[in-house]
C-alpha cells in the first residue's frame, strides 16, 4: 500500500505531520530564544491544522474545538507569554552553546527511528496514514524530552515540555480522534495554569539565581551536602571559586 | 446532593474561601473547620459504601469500591489531623518572618485545593480525569514547595515541577494508549470508554500490544509521582524545602495517591494480558527503590531529606508487594499504604516541631529534644520505631505479611528484602539516637506543639498493630478481592 493510495486530506495530514517533526527537529537545534519560541507555535500550528484536517476527513465535529483550544494555547497564548517574558527579562536576543550539536541531531533521527519501531507493535490495528501519525507523535514527545535535558536554560525546557505535551496531544488526535471532551478541558485547564506558573517561575530563578541557566540549580544535590563546618571553611578557600 | 459532592466540594469551596481569608488569624480555623466536614462525609460515604457495595455516580463520572474508599477516608483524616498541626506551625512561621500575609493565604488555599485534586483522582471513574487530577495535584503543590522563596525551596519547586511534569505527560500518553485500544475493541462512536467501569469489563478484549506499551508509558508516569528510583530525584528536595505541613501530606497522601493509579491501571492490564509483565516490572521497581533508598539513608544530613528516603523505601515496597500480587501480598501492600501514611505524617509533623525548637534542619544541631521538650522527643522517637518496623506497631504487622506473601511465591527475595530492613533500620537510628538524647544546646527552649496529631496517628498504627478491627480486616479484604480476585483470608 503505497503513499499515493491514499485520499488527498490523508496525504495532507501525514504532510502537516512530517513538517511538525521537522520543526522540532529545528527546535533542537536552535540556540536563539526568540527563533525558538517562533518555531515552537509554528508546531503548534502546523498540528491544529491537522486537528482540523483529522475533523474534515473523520467527520468528528468536536475535534473543531480541539483544535481551537491547540490554536489558542499553543500559536497565542504560551507563545506571547514566554515572548513577553523573555522581553521583561531582557534574554531575548540570549544565545546559549549548544553542546555537541551533530550529536544531538544524530540522537534525535535514533528517537525517530526507535518511535516507527514502537510504533510497529500496533500497526495491525489501524490503517497506512495512522501508522505514520503514531510514530511521529512518538517521535514528537520524545524529541520535546531530548530537548529537555540538551538544554540548559529554563527557557528552552519549558518549550520541550509543551512539545512533549503537543506530540501527546497530536496522538490522541490521529490515533482516536482526540479525547472525550471533558478531558481534553481538563488537560489544556492544566497546560494554561503550568504555564502561568512556568512564567512566576522564571522570576523567581532570576531573582534567586541571577540567571535562568540550569546548570546553576546545584545546590540540592546529594554528592554536595558538605557538613556545616566544612561548608563555612569551603567558602573561604579560594580552590573552590574558580 | 450525595456524600461523593461533600466530600469533594467542601475542600474546593474551602480552597476558594481561603483563598479571600487565608491570611487572616481565622485562616487557619477555616482550614480545620474544612478538614472536619470532609472527613465526615468521607467517612459517612464509607460506611455507605461499606454496607451496600461500589457505588456509581449518576452519569458515571465517580466509582467508589472498598479499595478507593478506604484511601478517600485515609486522605481526608490526614488532610484533617495536618491541618489541626498547621495552625500553630504556620503562625510561628510567620512570627519568625518566613512567611508574608500573601503567602499564608496561598498556602491555605492551595492545601485545600490540593487535598480537592487528591480526592477527584480518587473518585473519578474516568482515566482521564484522574490524569487531569494528578496533574492538578502538582500544580497545587508547586508553589508551596517553593513558600519560603530560598534559592533551595526555588530549585526544589522547579525540580519538582519539571520531573513530575514530564513525568506524568508519559502517563497521559499511556492513557492515550488505553484509549486508542478501547476504541478498537468497543468502536469509537461512544463516549464512555475511557471509563474505568467499562474498560475493566472490557479488558479482556483489548489488543495486548498496546496495553502492554500503555503500561509502560503509565508506570513512568505514576512511577515518577510515587518517587520510584530512578525517577524519585525530586522527592527528597521538594520534602526537605518546603514547609512541614506540605511535607506530611506529600508523604502521607500524595504517593498513595499516584500508587492508586497505577494499581488501578495494573488491574486493567492483568486482566488483558493474562501475563504477569505489569507485576513484574513494578517488583523491579518497588524492590530497586526499597533498596537504594535504604542506603541513601545513612548518608543525610537533614531530618526531612532522611524521613523523605523512607517514604521512598517503603513506597517501593509497597509497589513491590502489589507486584507480587496474589491475595496476602495485596492485603499486606494496602494495609502498609495505611500505616505508613499514618507514620510518616506523624513523623513529619513532629519534625517540624523539632525543627522550629531547634532553629536548624541539620541532624547535627538538633539535639537533646527528650530534654528540652519531652512530648516531641519521644514522639519522634516512638514514631522512628514505629516506622523502623518494631512490634506492636502495624507497620510490623504488614511488613510481616509482606514478607510470608514473599517467601511463598518468591522465596529468594526474603533475603535482600531482610537485608533491606536492617539496613533501613540502622540508618533510621544512626541519626535519631543523637537528636532524641544527648545535651540540648544551651538556650534551647520549648515551643507551642499540639501533639495531638500524633497521639492519634500513633495510637491508631498501635491499634491496627495489636488486633485489626473486625470492620476494617473485612474492609481490606473487600479491597483485596477487588485488586487480586480472591480474599486472603
Amino acid at each position: 500500500m503505497g503513499i499515493a493510495t491514499l485520499g488527498l486530506y490523508s496525504q495532507a495530514i501525514i504532510l502537516f505531520a512530517a513538517l511538525a517533526l521537522f520543526t522540532s527537529f529545528i527546535m533542537l537545534a536552535q540556540a536563539r530564544m526568540m527563533p525558538l519560541i517562533f518555531t515552537f507555535a509554528w508546531q503548534g500550528l502546523l498540528l491544529a491544522v491537522v486537528s482540523v484536517l483529522v475533523a474534515i476527513v473523520s467527520d468528528h465535529p468536536h475535534l473543531y474545538i480541539s483544535a481551537a483550544l491547540t490554536f489558542t494555547l499553543k500559536v497565542v497564548l504560551i507563545p506571547w507569554l514566554l515572548y513577553r517574558l523573555s522581553v521583561q527579562l531582557n534574554m531575548q536576543y540570549d544565545a546559549e552553546v549548544i553542546e555537541h550539536p551533530t550529536l544531538l541531531l544524530l540522537g534525535g533521527v535514533a528517537l525517530v527511528i526507535f518511535s516507527y519501531y514502537v510504533a510497529q507493535s500496533i500497526v495491525q490495528l489501524s490503517g497506512l496514514a495512522t501508522r505514520n501519525t503514531i510514530a511521529v507523535s512518538i517521535a514528537i514527545e520524545l524529541l520535546g524530552m531530548l530537548l529537555m535535558c540538551a538544554r540548559k536554560s529554563a527557557v528552552a525546557q519549558v518549550i520541550g515540555f509543551m512539545s512533549m505535551e503537543s506530540g501527546i496531544f497530536f496522538a490522541a488526535v490521529v490515533s482516536t480522534y482526540g479525547m472525550p471532551l471533558i478531558v481534553e478541558l481538563g488537560v489544556a485547564f492544566d497546560i494554561l495554569v503550568a504555564s502561568i506558573l512556568f512564567g512566576v517561575f522564571f522570576f523567581h530563578l532570576r531573582d534567586s539565581f541571577g540567571s535562568l541557566d540550569v546548570v546553576r540549580f546545584n545546590r540540592l544535590s546529594e554528592a554536595n551536602q558538605p557538613m556545616p563546618l566544612r561548608d563555612a571553611a569551603g567558602e573561604l578557600s579560594p580552590g573552590d571559586h574558580p | 446532593m450525595t456524600l461523593l459532592d461533600v466530600t469533594l466540594l467542601t475542600p474546593l469551596l474551602g480552597g476558594l474561601l481561603l483563598a479571600l481569608a487565608g491570611h487572616r488569624p481565622i485562616g487557619g480555623w477555616i482550614n480545620v473547620a474544612v478538614g472536619v466536614v470532609t472527613f465526615g462525609a468521607s467517612l459517612a460515604m464509607a460506611l455507605d459504601v461499606f454496607a451496600h457495595g461500589p457505588r456509581l455516580s449518576s452519569g458515571r463520572m465517580f466509582y467508589i469500591d472498598a479499595f478507593n474508599v478506604y484511601l478517600v477516608v485515609l486522605t481526608a483524616f490526614v488532610g484533617l489531623t495536618t491541618s489541626i498541626f498547621s495552625r500553630p506551625y504556620m503562625r510561628h512561621e510567620v512570627e519568625r518572618g518566613r512567611v508574608t500575609d500573601r503567602r499564608l493565604r496561598l498556602y491555605h488555599s492551595m492545601y485545600q485545593c490540593f487535598l480537592f485534586s487528591m480526592l477527584l483522582a480518587l473518585s473519578t471513574n474516568n482515566l482521564g480525569i484522574l490524569w487531569v487530577a494528578m496533574e492538578a495535584a502538582t500544580l497545587t503543590t508547586v508553589l508551596l514547595v517553593s513558600l519560603y522563596r530560598t534559592p533551595e525551596a526555588i530549585e526544589a519547586a522547579w525540580k519538582y515541577f519539571i520531573l513530575c511534569g514530564v513525568g506524568i505527560a508519559q502517563a497521559l500518553f499511556g492513557t492515550v494508549l488505553i484509549y486508542f485500544a478501547a476504541e478498537n475493541k468497543l468502536g469509537g462512536d461512544r463516549d464512555d470508554t475511557l471509563l474505568w467501569t467499562v474498560l475493566h469489563g472490557a479488558a479482556g478484549g483489548l489488543d495486548p500490544a498496546v496495553i502492554a506499551l500503555a503500561f509502560v508509558f503509565l508506570l513512568v508516569g505514576y512511577g515518577t509521582k510515587v518517587g520510584l528510583v530512578p525517577l524519585h530525584n525530586w522527592l527528597p528536595d521538594a520534602h526537605s524545602e518546603g514547609p512541614t505541613p506540605m511535607s506530611a501530606v506529600l508523604s502521607g497522601l500524595l504517593l498513595n495517591v499516584a500508587l492508586y493509579a497505577l494499581v488501578r491501571v495494573k488491574m486493567l492490564v492483568d486482566a488483558s494480558l493474562h501475563t504477569n509483565l505489569a507485576g513484574h516490572l513494578m517488583m523491579g521497581f518497588g524492590l530497586l527503590s526499597f533498596t537504594v533508598a535504604g542506603l541513601f539513608l545513612h548518608r543525610q544530613h537533614d531530618v526531612k531529606r532522611m524521613f523523605s528516603y523512607s517514604s521512598i523505601e517503603h513506597m517501593g515496597l509497597i509497589t513491590f508487594g502489589f507486584g507480587m500480587g496474589g491475595p496476602l501480598a495485596t492485603f499486606a501492600a494496602l494495609l502498609h499504604m495505611t500505616v505508613h501514611s499514618l507514620t510518616k505524617s506523624a513523623i513529619f509533623i513532629t519534625v517540624g516541631h523539632a525543627c522550629q525548637l531547634a532553629g536548624t534542619q541539620r541532624i547535627d544541631h538538633i539535639r537533646g529534644l527528650i530534654r528540652t521538650q519531652p512530648a516531641i522527643g519521644w514522639g519522634l522517637l516512638l514514631g522512628t520505631v514505629a516506622i523502623a518496623g518494631f512490634p506492636p506497631f502495624g507497620v510490623f504487622i504488614s511488613e510481616f505479611l509482606l514478607l510470608m506473601a514473599t517467601m511463598k511465591s518468591w522465596p529468594w527475595l526474603t533475603i535482600p528484602l531482610l537485608l533491606g530492613f536492617g539496613v533501613a533500620f540502622a540508618g533510621l537510628f544512626r541519626h535519631m539516637q543523637r537528636m532524641v538524647f544527648g545535651e540540648p544546646p544551651p538556650g534551647q527552649k520549648p515551643v507551642e506543639a499540639n501533639m495531638l496529631p500524633v497521639v492519634v496517628h500513633l495510637l491508631l498504627v498501635l491499634v491496627l498493630g495489636l488486633a485489626i478491627p473486625g470492620f476494617l480486616s473485612r474492609w481490606f479484604e473487600q479491597a483485596t478481592v477487588l485488586i487480586s480476585g480472591a480474599s486472603p483470608l
